[in-house]
Parts: structure tokens; C-alpha cells; sequence
């Protein structure tokens, strides 16, 4: 409703709004077909294998980035906090060799209390730097980096002594090495604890996955059919997702039973999926609840939150723990996959290409949700995996598209937040006038 | 009656004159200075390495200040100007200019370029009213990475900056080659407690002054000082303090935001040629990304806040910042030998200080 007057007023068409709100996505979209039709190299295999391991890496960080938005405090770069959060507890739990899918529930029960109190004090300065939250959130990650280096560099070593002897401990007896190996899964390690526990061929997974959502469209006609009144509903968009759902389940079925190239994709971890899943089912229900609400009655008007009685501090402060807390999960799940903990350089990139990858499905400072992190991970993580490729093939130098990518993420992010403001500030001064 | 006066300076009011992190940071610097000297370490040496930092990243720092005081919040966005004069320096050495010639070549170009980057620069910041530092991070951080391609891509033929082998620039481009390392700061170099008595021209030894480098330090904090008294300078700083008021009184502050950016994109492209013959190399691709801000930290150092600042806190701050840093690594490496300690102390302090700058801007948007 309010979309529609401003751009009646605006005297802009809803063509070109939804373009405005659709551009960063479009972009990559279009990145990455001329991707496909420039370079011969990359096979629907390899993008396919590729995009689906980095999918079930990524998204759980992705998905963590939801609530803040929702909560008024706009995009939250300080998840890497929460990412070293997950990195010390896999740290411990990695020192004393435990292993196993007991080692890595464990590694996520440890890194529940760490993360809760990040969370809480990141929420703290949150509430101190009203209005600027974003860019406190960056630099709250540049600055934790420096406490966290501290910490694995000095004290792991000079103030607690640790033996020299240890794998894990550089030589001279201070600090925790670089890189440290997780050790493989049968032999009791960690390296794909959750992933390995049940894996099924991805045709499979895209068959269980657009089954659900056919399952989920006609559950959404039989309700609306009831209580047309109680619900949004819109009927292109379910007709439209039937019918992709369909096509996807007749393009599975088919590659199943030709047992075609198709098949030869990695397979896909279960547990993983079902977890980000659940996150997303979380991140859902919550805004069924009471808290979902406050977060929400906060994310409008601080002000009207207050005086309605809600306590914004507080709110915004347990936001920000379950944003910090799903994010050390999150970047537990991304290690046990990668198999080694990159000690210094893991969490760096996080809050940047999580946060890249929520505005590239469409999301904004104050609008965000599951289908834009979902949909943005893929999108991303496609850019990244056809850059490389593009410069190969375009200047036959695959640095080109590392810095090309690089330049994507940050453009990213300053084209889509800049669009945002610009936009906002536009509405601000139509509703004044 | 005299008497009440004198008693209520009291010591804090002296903290709050000065400002907390002032003193703060200060005083760790010369406890640490003072620690250097029990261990050994000599602080002629460190102070003389202090002047010539605080000499090459002075401008730098300096580029903070129009843009603090138009209100459009400490100039994240310093690589935009980095990489102006990154860029008309290149050029200057491919066109084969040495010696003082590259030197100003260098600048004259970079004059031209970084007024009509910052005049782009400033109109984005006028669209993006409210959320200033986040945009300007980003926008820094996209044009260093669109330069990254562009170092790499534009064909330059210059044997003193290619790569042997391929095609695109160098990393770090030695300005030796060209007769451009140490330029400015040779100029008129002298020291003090050298070998030979107080003052030895063109002394090695002692405190080296790099007089030409802090010559062109202090011109430009003139100029800056000097522009904020001026008519237009005064309509800047009154943008900043408050906009609304501003505005009625008849002031542009669209137009005066912008003024202050292209000046603030002026001293950072001015900046980095200056930083770069005091470094001896000219560092492209991915090393202006974090510049911003170490120079932001040292303004706040300094005693700016968010919204406000002066030059004193230029020339304040900047010596602290770098006096503490090229203090902290030989007294940290002395003191527990193998360990990273001055570059953690360094990320924690000037992160630090930048957050508690945040803390004390007023507002927000609801």
C-alpha cells in the first residue's frame, strides 16, 4: 500500500520500482549467464557441485544476518564476532582432541555461552552508537580481531602455558599455529562431523526440496480457499511457483531415471540442509511470537516501542545475541566442511560476503528475510565461482577476476546500501512536501 | 572571588579541555617511551622514526578535518583520494619525469583529478544524507578494488613500474628509479643531537628533521586553518554544527558539503604522493584499502570527535598515533620476543578509539 502511493507520487511506473529493488540481484543474474556463455571450461557439473558445497557452507551465516535486520538495527557486520566466538570454542575442543559428531555437538554447546556474552556486549555498544549501528558493527569486527590475535598470539602461550609438543601450538611454545587440521571424520576428526552423517545425490535433494515447496503452494491454496481474508496471498506468484516446481520435479525425476551426467554432482549433506532449514524455520516463527513482535514494533520506531512499553535496549540487545550465536554456529558448520581451522584468516571475510550475499537476494537495511538470504547465497556464490572463470577466458588472466570479485563484494554492498538511502531520503522528502 | 576561580579549574577540567584519549593514549605513549629507554632501546632513534611517520601520514590525517567539520562525519572514503594520487603519479613517472619534476607533475595532476573525483564524491554524499560513514567505507573500499583491475589492465610502458614478466604495474614501485624516494624529506634535512654537536646539516645520526616533508605538512595545515577562517571555510563548519540553522541563515550546505569533500579528496591525493617519497615506494592494489582508518584514528587521537575538529588535533594526534606505533614495536618485540604484540595493540587501539567515537556522536535516525 504505501509502496504503491509513494510511487504515484514519485510519478514513477511500478516497472521501474521494481527494478530499483531488484537491480543489485539482476546484475548478478546477468553476471552470471554471460559467465556461462563466455567461458566453455565450466561444465554444469563443476557449477553445479561447486555452488551446492558452498551453499551448505554459507547459508547458515547468511540466514544468522536476518534478525538485526529485523530488529531496526540494519545490517549486522559484527557476525564475525560471532564467528570467533565458534572459532575458540572448535579452538578448545580441537586442543583436546576431541572428535567425532560428539566433538562437534559439544564444539556448539561451548560456543553457545562465548557467543551469548559477545553478543551481548556488541549489543551493548549497538544501543551506545544509535543511528551509526552499521558502521560500529564493522569496526567492532576490526577491533575483536585485535582482541582475538591477542588471545590466540599472547595468552595461549604466555599467560596460559600450553606444551610446545602440541600440534596445534607453534613451536616455540607461544601462540596457536596458522592452520590447524581437523583431522578426517572416520579417524575421529572433525572435518565433515555434521556433513558426513547422511548424504543423498543431489538430484534427490532437489526432488525432496521442490516437492516440498509444490506440497507447501497447495497447502497455501486450501488455506486461503477457507479464509481468504486472514492471509496475503498472491495468486501469480503460486501459480508461477507450481510451475517451476513442477519443471524442477520433471527435470529430477528424469535425471534420475536416465541416471544422466546430472547425477555425477557431489552429493548433498542432509543434516546440514535440514539444519539451515530449521534456522529458517526459526526465523519465521519467531515473528509469530511476542519477541518476534517487539523486534519488530522496535525495527519501525524505537520511539513508538518505548512508549508502548517495550523495552528497546533489551530487545535490540537479545537480537543481537541470536544473530552472534547463530553466527558462531554457523561458522562452526562452514570449518567442520573446510576441514581446516585457518586461524587468523577464517572469520575475517565473514560479516563482508555474508552481508554481500543478503543484499544480492534483494534484501535492504530494514527488509530482510528468508527467501532473500536463500536466494542471495546462490546468487553470490555463483558470481564467485564464474569470476575467476570470466577472466581466464575474457583477458587469460584469472587474477582479473579475483580482483573482479573483490570489487563485486564491496561494489555490492555500497551500490545497495547507497541505493537504499538514496531512495529513503527521496520518499522523505515526497511525504514532506 | 579570584580564589573560587582558581579552584574550579580543576583536574578535570583539564581532561575534558585536553579530552580523554588524549591524555590517555599520550601517557601510554610515553610510558612506553620511557620503558624503551630503561631496556636499552635508543629514543633518539625512536623519535627521530616519529617525526618522519608523523611527516609522511600527516596529510593524510589532515584530510579528515573539511570533511569533520561540513558534518558529513570523518572522511572514510580517504582511499578515493589515495588512489587519485596513486594515479597521477604513475602517470607522472610514465611520461618520464624524474626528480623534483615527477614530484610536481605528480601533484599538479593530482590537483585537477581528485577536485572532480571529490565533486562526485560529494554529490553521493549528499544523496546518502544520514548514513555518510557506512556508504563512504564502502565507496573507498569499491574504488580501491575497481583500481586493483585498472593498475592491472591500463597499459603502461614504463620500464621502472611493470612487472618483468606480464602485463599490469608492480605492487610496490621503487621510487629510487626515478629519483623520487626521500625527495621532500631530504630537503633541507638536518639533525639534532647528531654526531657533531646540536645541528648537523644533512646529519645521519641523532633526530633527522625531514624539513622539506614538514614543510608541506605545515603549508597545508596553514591553508586549512587559514580556509576555515575564510567566509566559505566559516559557512562549512556553520553547515556542520547545525544544518537546519544553517540553511535558513541562507547557507547552501549541499554545495558546502561538497566544497569540503573535494578539499578533503585534494589532501588525500596530496597525501599519499607526500607518504610515498617519504616511504621510498609507491604501494598500489590493495594497500590504500585500510587507510582510512589509521588516519581516522589519529584525528580522534588527537582530540576531534565525530563532528568536530581542528588542526591542532591534526598535528596532535598524528604524532601520538605514530610515536606510540614506532615505539610499540621494538619495545614489544623486546619484551616478548616472537610474539605480534604491537600490531595487536595497534588494531585494538585505533579500532578502539573509532568506536568510541561512534559512542559519543548524538542522535540517530529515530
Amino acid at each position: 500500500m504505501n509502496n504503491e502511493n509513494i510511487s504515484e507520487r514519485l510519478n514513477t511506473s511500478k516497472v521501474s520500482t521494481w527494478l530499483a529493488d531488484n537491480i543489485v540481484s539482476l546484475i548478478f543474474v546477468a553476471f552470471t549467464i554471460f559467465g556461462f556463455l563466455v567461458s566453455d571450461g565450466v561444465t554444469m557439473n563443476f557449477f553445479l557441485t561447486e555452488l551446492s558445497s558452498r551453499f551448505f557452507r554459507n547459508a547458515f551465516l547468511v540466514l544468522s544476518l536476518i534478525i538485526p535486520v529485523v530488529a531496526g538495527l540494519g545490517l549486522n557486520f559484527g557476525i564475525v564476532v560471532g564467528a570467533m566466538a565458534g572459532q575458540i570454542a572448535l579452538a578448545i575442543v580441537l586442543y583436546f582432541g576431541w572428535g567425532g559428531l560428539n566433538g562437534l555437538l559439544l564444539t556448539m554447546l561451548i560456543a553457545l555461552p562465548i557467543a551469548t556474552l559477545f553478543g551481548y556486549l556488541t549489543g551493548i555498544l549497538y544501543n551506545k552508537t544509535r543511528g551509526q549501528e552499521m558502521i560500529a558493527s564493522l569496526m567492532v569486527g576490526y577491533f575483536a580481531n585485535g582482541l582475538y590475535q591477542f588471545l590466540f598470539l599472547f595468552v595461549v602461550g604466555v599467560i596460559i602455558k600450553v606444551p610446545n609438543t602440541h600440534p596445534m601450538i607453534k613451536p616455540d611454545g607461544i601462540g596457536v599455529r596458522m592452520t590447524v587440521d581437523m583431522g578426517a571424520y572416520d579417524k575421529g576428526g572433525l572435518k565433515y562431523a555434521l556433513d558426513k552423517i547422511w548424504e543423498i545425490p543431489f538430484m534427490w535433494a532437489i526432488l525432496a526440496v521442490f516437492a516440498a515447496i509444490l506440497l507447501l503452494q497447495i497447502w497455501k491454496i486450501i488455506r486461503n480457499k477457507k479464509n481468504p481474508s486472514l492471509y496475503r496471498y498472491n495468486m501469480t506468484m503460486t501459480v508461477l511457483n507450481i510451475i517451476l516446481s513442477l519443471v524442477m520435479i520433471v527435470i529430477s525425476l528424469y535425471a534420475i531415471t536416465t541416471n544422466s551426467s546430472l547425477m555425477m554432482v557431489r552429493k548433498v549433506p542432509v543434516v546440514t540442509g535440514l539444519l539451515i532449514v530449521a534456522l529458517c524455520i526459526f526465523n519465521e516463527l519467531i515473528l509469530k511470537t511476542k519477541l518476534g513482535q517487539d523486534f519488530r514494533s522496535v525495527g519501525q520506531s524505537q520511539h513508538i516501542a518505548e512508549v508502548s512499553g517495550i523495552n528497546v535496549d533489551k530487545t535490540r540487545i537479545i537480537a543481537t545475541i541470536m544473530s552472534t550465536v547463530f553466527a558462531a554456529w554457523g561458522q562452526i558448520m562452514y570449518l567442520q566442511n573446510m576441514g581446516t581451522l585457518n586461524t587468523y584468516g577464517a572469520h575475517m571475510q565473514i560479516g563482508l560476503f555474508s552481508v554481500a550475499a543478503l543484499l544480492v537476494g534483494g534484501a535492504s537495511t530494514q527488509r530482510a528475510g528468508v527467501k532473500h538470504a536463500i536466494w542471495g547465497t546462490l546468487l553470490f556464490n555463483s558470481m564467485f565461482i564464474m569470476s575467476p572463470e570470466i577472466g581466464l577466458s575474457l583477458f587469460g588472466n584469472a587474477l582479473l577476476g579475483e580482483y573482479f570479485r573483490t570489487f563485486m563484494v564491496y561494489g555490492v554492498i555500497g551500490l545497495a546500501l547507497g541505493l537504499h538511502v538514496w531512495r529513503t531520503n527521496k520518499k522523505g522528502k515526497v511525504t514532506l512536501n | 572571588m579570584v580564589e573560587v576561580k582558581r579552584k574550579k579549574t580543576t583536574f578535570r577540567d583539564i581532561v575534558n579541555k585536553i579530552g580523554f584519549p588524549t591524555i590517555f593514549i599520550g601517557g601510554f605513549w610515553i610510558l612506553l617511551l620511557i620503558a624503551g629507554g630503561a631496556l636499552g632501546i635508543s629514543v633518539i632513534t625512536l623519535l627521530s622514526d616519529t617525526i618522519k611517520r608523523a611527516g609522511m601520514n600527516g596529510i593524510l590525517v589532515l584530510a579528515m578535518v573539511p570533511s569533520i567539520q561540513s558534518g558529513t562525519g570523518p572522511n572514510f572514503a580517504l582511499p578515493v583520494g589515495v588512489v587519485c594520487g596513486l594515479f597521477a603519479l604513475v602517470c607522472s613517472i610514465e611520461f618520464g619525469f624524474t626528480g623534483w619534476a615527477w614530484l610536481f607533475v605528480s601533484i599538479a595532476f593530482a590537483i585537477p583529478l581528485a577536485t572532480l573525483v571529490g565533486y562526485l564524491y560529494g554529490r553521493l554524499l549528499n544523496a546518502v544524507k544520514g548514513s555518510e560513514m557506512t556508504i563512504a567505507t564502502y565507496t573507498g573500499f569499491s574504488i580501491v578494488a575497481a583500481m586493483c583491475l585498472a593498475w592491472l589492465m591500463i597499459p603502461f610502458q614504463s620500464p621502472n613500474m611493470g612487472w618483468f614478466i606480464g602485463k599490469g604495474l608492480r605492487e610496490t614501485i621503487q621510487l629510487d628509479a626515478i629519483g623520487g624516494a626521500h625527495i621532500l624529506s631530504n630537503f633541507l634535512r638536518f639533525s639534532l643531537f647528531g654526531e657533531k654537536g646540536f645541528i648537523t646539516i644533512n646529519g645521519e645520526s641523532g633526530i633527522i628533521i625531514p624539513t622539506g616533508m614538514l614543510l608541506i605538512f605545515f603549508i597545508c595545515c596553514i591553508i586549512v586553518w587559514l580556509y576555515f577562517r575564510s567566509k566559505s571555510g566559516i559557512a562549512i563548519s556553520a553547515g556542520g554544527i547545525n544544518p537546519k540553522f544553517a540553511q535558513s541563515s541562507g547557507i547552501n550546505i549541499d554545495r558546502c558539503r561538497i566544497k569540503a569533500n573535494v578539499l578533503s579528496t585534494i589532501l588525500g591525493a596530496i597525501g599519499i604522493i607526500v607518504y610515498s617519497q617519504g616511504y621510498g615506494y609507491a604501494q598500489l592494489y590493495t594497500a590504500p584499502l585500510m587507510m582510512a582508518f589509521a588516519a581516522v584514528a589519529a584525528v580522534l587521537i588527537g582530540g576531534a570527535s565525530a563532528s568536530r575538529a581542528k588542526v591542532s588535533h591534526v598535528i596532535i594526534g598524528v604524532l601520538i598515533y605514530q610515536g606510540l606505533f614506532t615505539t610499540a614495536l621494538p619495545v614489544a618485540n623486546q619484551l616478548f620476543e616472537g610474539t605480534d604484540l604491537s600490531e595487536i595493540l595497534r588494531m585494538v587501539i585505533q579500532n578502539g578509539i573509532i568506536l568510541y567515537a561512534l559512542t559519543q556522536v548524538k542522535g540517530g535516525d529515530n
